[in-house]
């Protein structure tokens, strides 16, 4: 009998634990370099929370992740991912190299297959030769190294856009960093015009081997 | 519930309260809200925050509680505004003012930041949302931290943001646009932030266009402040004024 | 068999009121490689020796990260420093989890206390055999925590533990009044002195043998590098060492921790131990 009568004190069945925020990510990888960017825009149906919310998490000096979907499922991921780095730096005196914080995520998300954190993640950072990485998510777990990737509310309007500048490249004809970062601007542009999850500011992160330099473009706003 | 009964040791803070988790815990959280409170405002001015929200408790469309204040002052640093079920924001008023108590009594000379609250709330209403029995609230948090002012809102799911300025509710359609637009003139005409004065009649003015239209607000609600070194809430009522009511189309 | 009818037992008192038992696992402190720690106004330092335990093993790891803002070194058995240092680390972090924030030195002192504390007064466990020396930055400043086998723990200006601390301990009390005002490097360099006076004249500090760890405003708990360590052991190369004050450590008695803070609990009294350590 127990196992048909659900003895359990009564959970809420008209509640829908997840929201859509909205937000975007654009990331593009290079010889020496990595750019990840995101809007700023935090919103649920019509209304707009905030116009202040960078979707940027860096997880060390040579990776960042970028995250859109449910808000407060990134919020948790993230900070369960912060806390996994640091006991690994405390436990093996070292940071994380990105590909293996690319396998973390990946069992991350797994670990929820059934109440999946609804999360487009995108992990961008340079790898042990110096060269620029990036990994690309489902919420579940799939993992993929590309070149570059567009994800979240304006994902499927940025890729084929990606996708007819870069598609074709080849290894001797390399995205240089000028070019990516003005890419990047031209697909949060486009994508600020006819989705109104996106927009209010974007903010950037070139992953290089001194540094990570950040900077901000100014969004439509309404 | 556990988290009462538990022994209590010096400097051990359970971070997160486990409840909601046996099934013989009677608290029935979650079906869908009963006794609802509407819209909080929030606003950050030059030297602090300030948040305003009504006292009246809805059950269903009835107007059942009219004097159930939300605006709880944490300690000398923190106030929290809650809209939603009434009885978990009680809930979670209970467990803060017993972090509180269990910090005062340990007499370091710590006490809780606005920021530390902010997160904490997040992940407590997290929590329930991940066990589908959720603490059906948002909350405004409010305070000031090192020198400046820290305004941020969680929701049911542990959706948590700062800004400037936050309305939850009806007030985000109606109050927000009104607080955003105060605000942005104010810095694109005199670069600064509003003075504790205009935020204040910011509020004001915005209870008012919320009882005009919110059929689920009230015309006694509570304005608290806070600044770096003082901490007070209002009692005040609105007089509203009716005669506009001819001006609008569907009351005459 | 037992040196004593009283400490077949952690959990058996003598009718002195001691435990013995207890009292023998601060003897193991007094074992340990020498470790002083000092703070002025803004930093916690911490200088500790190191030890190879024979030529060809590596110096052993003196310094342990807890989180950004607390660190800690220790006399005694670094097993046992390694469980508290694995329960430390998962407070601190479950604290940021929690609370977006560092937790306060203070609070995280109460909670490993509290937890050395259970194996004093358990038949079916041991205390922990070692002494830590946890130095931190918060809110309130800089802190020095010194913790004991007993499960106490005092806040301190400035301590010294490990074998022929008394010596460190006699400079830190000689020199207590300069702590509070001086820089970082003045600190490190008082901290060098008092460490060095616990050695034997034929042996001196080097950057192998030394380790530092600093924290406090605007600077994460940080051990310092080789290089860095060579860098500032050259601030006292050359002074005249004065000749160590000759102890006996294992009766060193009347060495009272310097205190700060109003109330602050009077320490332990050093055991006078019904047994000889060597």
């Amino acid at each position: 009998m127990d196992t048909i009568i659900d003895r359990g004190a009564p959970k809420a069945r008209n509640f829908e634990p997840y929201a859509s925020n909205g937000g975007s990510i654009v990331a593009i990888s290079g010889k020496d370099f990595a750019i990840v960017a995101s809007d700023t825009r935090l919103s649920e149906g019509y209304m707009i929370y905030t116009r202040k919310q960078s979707k940027l998490f860096q997880l060390s000096d040579k990776s960042v992740l970028g995250c859109t979907g449910c808000w407060c499922d990134t919020l948790s991921l993230t900070n369960i991912i912060q806390s996994q780095l640091k006991s690994y730096l405390y436990d093996h005196n070292t940071i994380m190299q990105p590909n293996s914080i690319a396998q973390l995520l990946s069992t991350l998300l797994y670990s929820r297959r059934f109440f999946p954190y609804y999360v487009y993640n995108v992990l961008a950072g340079l790898d042990n030769n110096g060269e620029g990485c990036l990994y690309s998510y489902d919420p579940v777990g799939h993992c993929e190294k590309v070149n570059y990737t567009a994800g979240g509310s304006s994902g499927v309007l940025m890729q084929p856009f990606l996708d007819s500048w870069l598609g074709k490249r080849t290894a001797d004809n390399p995205v240089t960093e000028e070019e990516a970062l003005s890419l990047v601007k031209d697909a949060f542009t486009a994508a600020g015009e006819r989705d109104i999850y996106t927009g209010d500011e974007v903010v950037y992160n070139i992953i290089k081997k001194d540094g990570i330099q950040t900077g901000v473009v100014q969004l439509r706003k309404d | 519930m556990e988290f009462v009964s538990q022994n209590w040791i010096p400097g051990n803070f359970k971070s997160v309260p486990d409840t909601g988790r046996t099934a013989h815990d009677v608290v029935q959280h979650g079906w869908t809200p009963i006794t609802t409170t509407t819209s909080v405002l929030g606003v950050v001015f030059e030297s602090g925050v300030a948040l305003a929200a009504d006292t009246l408790t809805s059950y269903g469309s009835m107007a059942c509680f009219q004097n159930n204040p939300r605006i709880l002052t944490v300690n000398q640093n923190i106030i929290v505004a809650a809209a939603g079920e009434y009885s978990d924001y009680q809930f979670i008023r209970d467990v803060v003012e017993e972090k509180v108590r269990t910090e005062k009594s340990l007499n370091d000379g710590i006490s809780m930041k606005p920021k530390a609250l902010h997160t904490w709330l997040s992940r407590v209403l997290y929590n329930r949302r991940t066990k589908m029995k959720p603490l059906w609230s948002t909350f405004l948090v409010a305070g000031v931290q090192n020198d400046v002012p820290f305004l941020g809102e969680i929701d049911k799911l542990g959706t948590a943001f700062v800004d400037d300025q936050i309305a939850s509710g009806y007030g985000a359609y109606l109050a927000l646009p009104l607080m955003r637009k105060a605000i942005d003139e104010k810095r694109e005409k005199f670069n600064s932030k509003l003075t504790k004065d205009e935020a204040v009649d910011l509020l004001k003015k915005c209870m008012e266009v919320l009882y005009y239209r919110d059929a689920r607000s009230h015309d006694k609600y509570q304005i608290g402040i806070i600044t770096k070194d003082s901490v007070e809430v209002q009692n005040l009522a609105l007089k509203p004024r009716w005669e506009v009511a001819k001006l609008v189309q569907g009351y005459e | 068999m037992f040196r004593n009818q009283y400490d077949s037992d952690v959990t058996v008192w003598s009718p002195q009121g001691r435990l013995h038992q207890v009292e023998y696992a601060m003897e193991a402190v007094k074992l340990g490689s020498a470790v002083v720690a000092l703070k002025n106004k803004t930093h916690a330092a911490i200088v500790a020796l190191k030890r190879a335990p024979n030529e060809l093993s590596a110096y052993q790891k003196k310094i342990i990260l807890v989180d950004d803002h607390i660190g800690f070194s220790f006399s005694g058995l670094l097993a046992d420093a390694r469980i508290l240092s694995k329960y430390m680390r998962s407070e601190c972090s479950s604290h940021k989890f929690a609370h977006g924030d560092d937790l306060p030195v203070n609070r995280l002192m109460t909670k490993v206390s509290n937890r050395m504390q259970l194996c004093t007064q358990r038949y079916d466990k041991r205390p922990y055999g070692v002494g830590l020396l946890v130095a931190g930055y918060d809110d309130n400043g800089p802190h020095i925590y010194q913790t004991c086998p007993s499960a106490n723990y005092t806040n301190c200006k400035a301590m010294a533990i490990g074998s022929r601390s008394q010596s460190a301990r006699t400079y830190l009390e000689r020199n207590l009044e300069a702590f509070k005002e001086a820089s970082l490097e003045e600190l490190l360099k008082h901290g060098m002195r008092a460490l060095r006076d616990t050695l034997p004249n034929d042996v001196n500090l080097t950057s192998k043998n030394v380790s530092i760890g600093v924290v406090g405003k605007d600077q994460l708990f940080e051990v310092y590098s080789e290089e860095k360590t060579q860098e500032k052991l050259a601030l006292i190369e050359g002074e005249e060492r004065r000749a160590p004050v000759p102890t006996t450590d294992s009766s060193s008695g009347g060495s009272q921790p310097p205190q700060d803070g109003p109330g602050a609990p009077p320490s332990d009294s050093v055991p006078a131990v019904a047994m000889e350590t060597e």
